[in-house]
């Protein structure tokens, strides 16, 4: 009887463990190489304790990024089963077949797009734009911001001399205008018997910096990607007047107020002179502030975090951040909508929130101690509010590259007129929606 | 040991086997030993050529595998030999090209003179001046960007300390008028050595009787420099332009990691602005035009320059 029930209890045992062994998965999770994705690598091991699934990561730095991954996805290769990818990519990814649409297992699963922060849905996830057409759960909400010396700020000499010379105190920047005028004050100035500049600003060359930092003046001085009652009509919108005076206010920041030799920087440089002391304030996204908070020179209390100021034609910022995404030539669709669906709950993304990432989901946003959880938290909240973002085309890329050439023609190179800059820019552009059958 | 086992396979070889290896004749024989490299390079080589020509009379484009692919004659052409901005690459990769091969044959030459002496500790100043070849590109890029910082760059302070000037008043790879120079720069550093090796391969396959009997003839140094050392370097001389000059051709990581093509697009050589086209914007049958003639022009200036080299040598 008792070899019986052994017998009987071994054979489950090995049923239970074959299946157990049929339905694990390796998963391979690719996205950028950068801090969030270190804390998601902790984050995921709950993943796999709960599902028993392998999770394997492949992580690309920022500036082949965009390069390594979307060849992966245009080669229909099978190295990603997730992947994270830039908002930008949405269009391409769904008119491609790249990722697989999720909007049956959104209702399936009961996951509401209507919980996340609107503007990441829209950003990360819906193609067409302002459509319920789901491609991505946003995973990381991320935008442009700007950081700044707060202990600097507060010293009275400096106070006193600001004041003097501008006729306000020397805070957080109500506009652009007063942010360049505290950066210029900054610029080439002595503290603790160092020169420091005014502000480190995105002014990279070969992906897509200058666009990223550029955008924040240009949306705020009135640019448009296209007629708002015309989708594609970009003469008048994309280089209208404002939109030069905004490209113009770029170039004398740049000119007047950034460290010698910042000509090609990007976020990583920006975050290194920050933290190294070189600068008073800089441009970058939100996913370093947990960073900053944590350096031991600029980080407790030494630093203060602002939403970028407004302008005269609106009050915007870059989005930045990225959704998650099944890759469509994965053979582990099952397991990789798994880690979705589990990434979507409460209790993940409240763990996501407080290792580092930035949660879109509302319910934890809009927790009453979020803002006071962190001292970036609200600068972060409100810069969310203000979001805008880059063309999410199919054809995105043809349209950054032009820019990003543009711009550092204009920008850095000091090449022509900020007119003649946008003027060549709506040439590029028309050419490339013209063969993309858009116009 | 080895024999044994020769002998055992030729007796176990089937007699039929042997009788058609052993049948074929020697023609037949060398093709078939040529014939896997051939397939090789038709393979890895001469498909992709005439694939690339083939694309670049088209619009297609690999991103867009739904697409239709339509044949559009010459248009990729007639729109790259018309773009002003391939123009400036061009204008951008000529200037690159000349100027580090003209920087490289005269510092390189000149080295070589100098290590060919005999003194004390040559062999180790040579094998010091030959590091910064071995070195990736990429990381050459890269650490030059340190060297070029204006706040704590070496390179800056070295020009400060001889010029007096602010060490953070020029930036080399933000300026507009030093960025192609500051490319140049790193090139020829790095590079110099090569030239260097294959001068001084030439300088030493000139036999010592040479110039003893211009010594008899009382030639001075001078005339024997001009008239015995030039001439009897120079097919090794453009031996390393061929091969500066291709290879600078094409050059891309070092000049990315530096400049990224900036400022603006004043460093953007051809190369990079190929890659550009190719696999950020994904214009496939356009960058296939563009890759063509570059190949093209490679090709055509460098059987110019062999036909120039061969009757250097014939000399």
């Amino acid at each position: 009887m008792n070899t019986k029930i052994g017998v009987k209890a071994l054979a489950v045992a090995v049923i239970a463990g074959s299946i157990q062994t049929a339905v694990a998965d390796d998963l391979t999770l690719c996205w950028a190489s950068w801090d969030p994705a270190n804390a998601l690598v902790e984050l995921s091991k709950d993943f796999e304790a709960e599902s028993g699934h392998n999770m394997s990561f492949e992580f690309v730095p920022w500036p082949n990024f965009a390069d390594r991954m979307l060849n992966e996805l245009n080669s229909g290769g099978g190295l990603c089963d997730l992947m994270i990818g830039d908002s930008q990519w949405i269009g391409g990814a769904a008119e491609n077949g790249h990722y697989i649409k999720l909007n049956d297992f959104f209702a399936k699963e009961g996951i509401d797009m209507g919980d996340f922060i609107p503007a990441t849905v829209t950003g990360y996830s819906e193609w067409p734009k302002g459509t319920p057409n789901y491609w991505a759960l946003p995973a990381f909400g991320d935008v442009v911001g700007w950081t700044y010396r707060k202990d600097w700020f507060e010293r009275p000499e400096l106070q006193k001399e600001y004041k003097a010379k501008y006729g306000r105190d020397l805070n957080v920047p109500k506009d652009l205008d007063e942010l360049k005028d505290i950066a210029q004050f900054f610029q080439n100035r002595t503290i603790d018997g160092k020169t420091v500049y005014g502000a480190a600003i995105y002014t990279e060359r070969g992906s897509e910096g200058i666009t990223m930092g550029v955008t924040n003046a240009l949306y705020n001085y009135g640019f448009e990607y296209s007629n708002p009652s015309k989708p594609y009509d970009l003469n008048g919108f994309v280089n209208s007047k404002k939109a030069a005076a905004g490209l113009e206010y770029y170039k004398e920041l740049y000119d007047t107020a950034t460290p010698p030799g910042s000509s090609n920087w990007y976020m990583g440089e920006n975050i290194d002179a920050y933290k190294s002391g070189q600068v008073a304030l800089q441009m970058n996204f939100a996913f370093i502030w947990p960073g900053v908070e944590a350096d031991p020179n600029v980080g407790g209390g030494k630093s203060g975090y602002f939403p970028n100021p407004p302008g005269p034609g609106g009050h915007f910022a870059q989005l930045g951040g990225q959704g998650i995404s099944v890759v469509a030539a994965s053979d582990k669709r099952d397991a990789a909508l798994e880690y979705i669906k589990w990434f979507a709950q409460k209790k993940v993304q409240d763990k996501w929130w407080k290792a580092g990432g930035y949660s879109a989901l509302k319910a934890v946003v809009e927790d009453p101690g979020f803002v006071s959880s962190q001292p970036y938290a609200k600068t972060f909240l409100d810069s969310m509010a203000i979001v805008k973002d880059f063309w999410a085309e199919p054809a995105y890329a043809d349209l950054l590259l032009p820019m990003q050439e543009r711009i550092h023609d204009y920008v850095i190179a000091g090449k022509g007129t900020a007119q003649e800059a946008l003027d060549g820019l709506v040439e590029d552009w028309t050419e490339v929606l013209e063969d993309e059958g858009k116009l | 040991m080895l024999q044994a086992f020769i002998d055992k396979l030729v007796q176990k070889t089937p007699p039929s086997v042997s009788n058609r290896v052993s049948g074929l004749s020697d023609k037949k024989l060398a093709w078939l030993f040529v014939s896997p490299t051939i397939l090789l390079l038709l393979a890895v080589n001469i498909f992709p050529l005439v694939w690339t020509i083939y694309l670049s009379f088209t619009n297609y484009r690999v991103n867009r595998p739904n697409r239709d692919v339509k044949w559009v004659d010459l248009r990729n052409y007639e729109r790259i030999l018309t773009d002003s901005d391939i123009w400036q690459t061009m204008q951008a990769t000529a200037h690159f090209l000349v100027s580090t091969i003209v920087l490289q044959v005269v510092l390189g030459f000149t080295l070589a003179f100098l290590i060919n002496k005999k003194f004390k500790g040559n062999d180790l100043l040579t094998t010091l001046i030959v590091l910064p070849m071995m070195l990736s590109p990429a990381v050459v890029g890269n650490f030059w960007t340190f060297l070029y910082q204006p706040q704590i760059g070496l390179f800056n302070y070295m020009i400060s300390f001889f010029s007096g000037a602010d060490p953070s008043s020029f930036s080399m790879i933000g300026d507009v008028h030093l960025a192609p120079w500051a490319i140049v720069i790193v090139d020829t550093w790095m590079w110099t050595p090569f030239v260097m090796l294959i001068c001084l391969a030439g300088l030493r396959s000139i036999p010592d009787s040479i110039y003893e009997a211009a010594e008899c003839d009382r030639a001075s140094q001078w005339r024997q420099f001009w008239t015995i050392t030039v001439p009897m370097v120079l097919p090794f001389l453009m031996l390393a332009v061929l091969f500066r000059g291709i290879e600078n051709f094409k050059m891309f990581d070092l000049v990315v990691q530096l400049t990224g093509g900036g400022p603006g697009s004043l460093t953007t050589l051809s190369s990079i602005d190929l890659k550009r086209e190719a696999f950020e914007k994904w214009k496939t049958g356009y960058s296939s035009a563009y890759a063509v003639i570059l190949f093209v022009t490679v090709f055509g200036l460098a059987s110019i320059y062999v036909k120039a080299l061969n009757k250097v040598k014939d000399r």
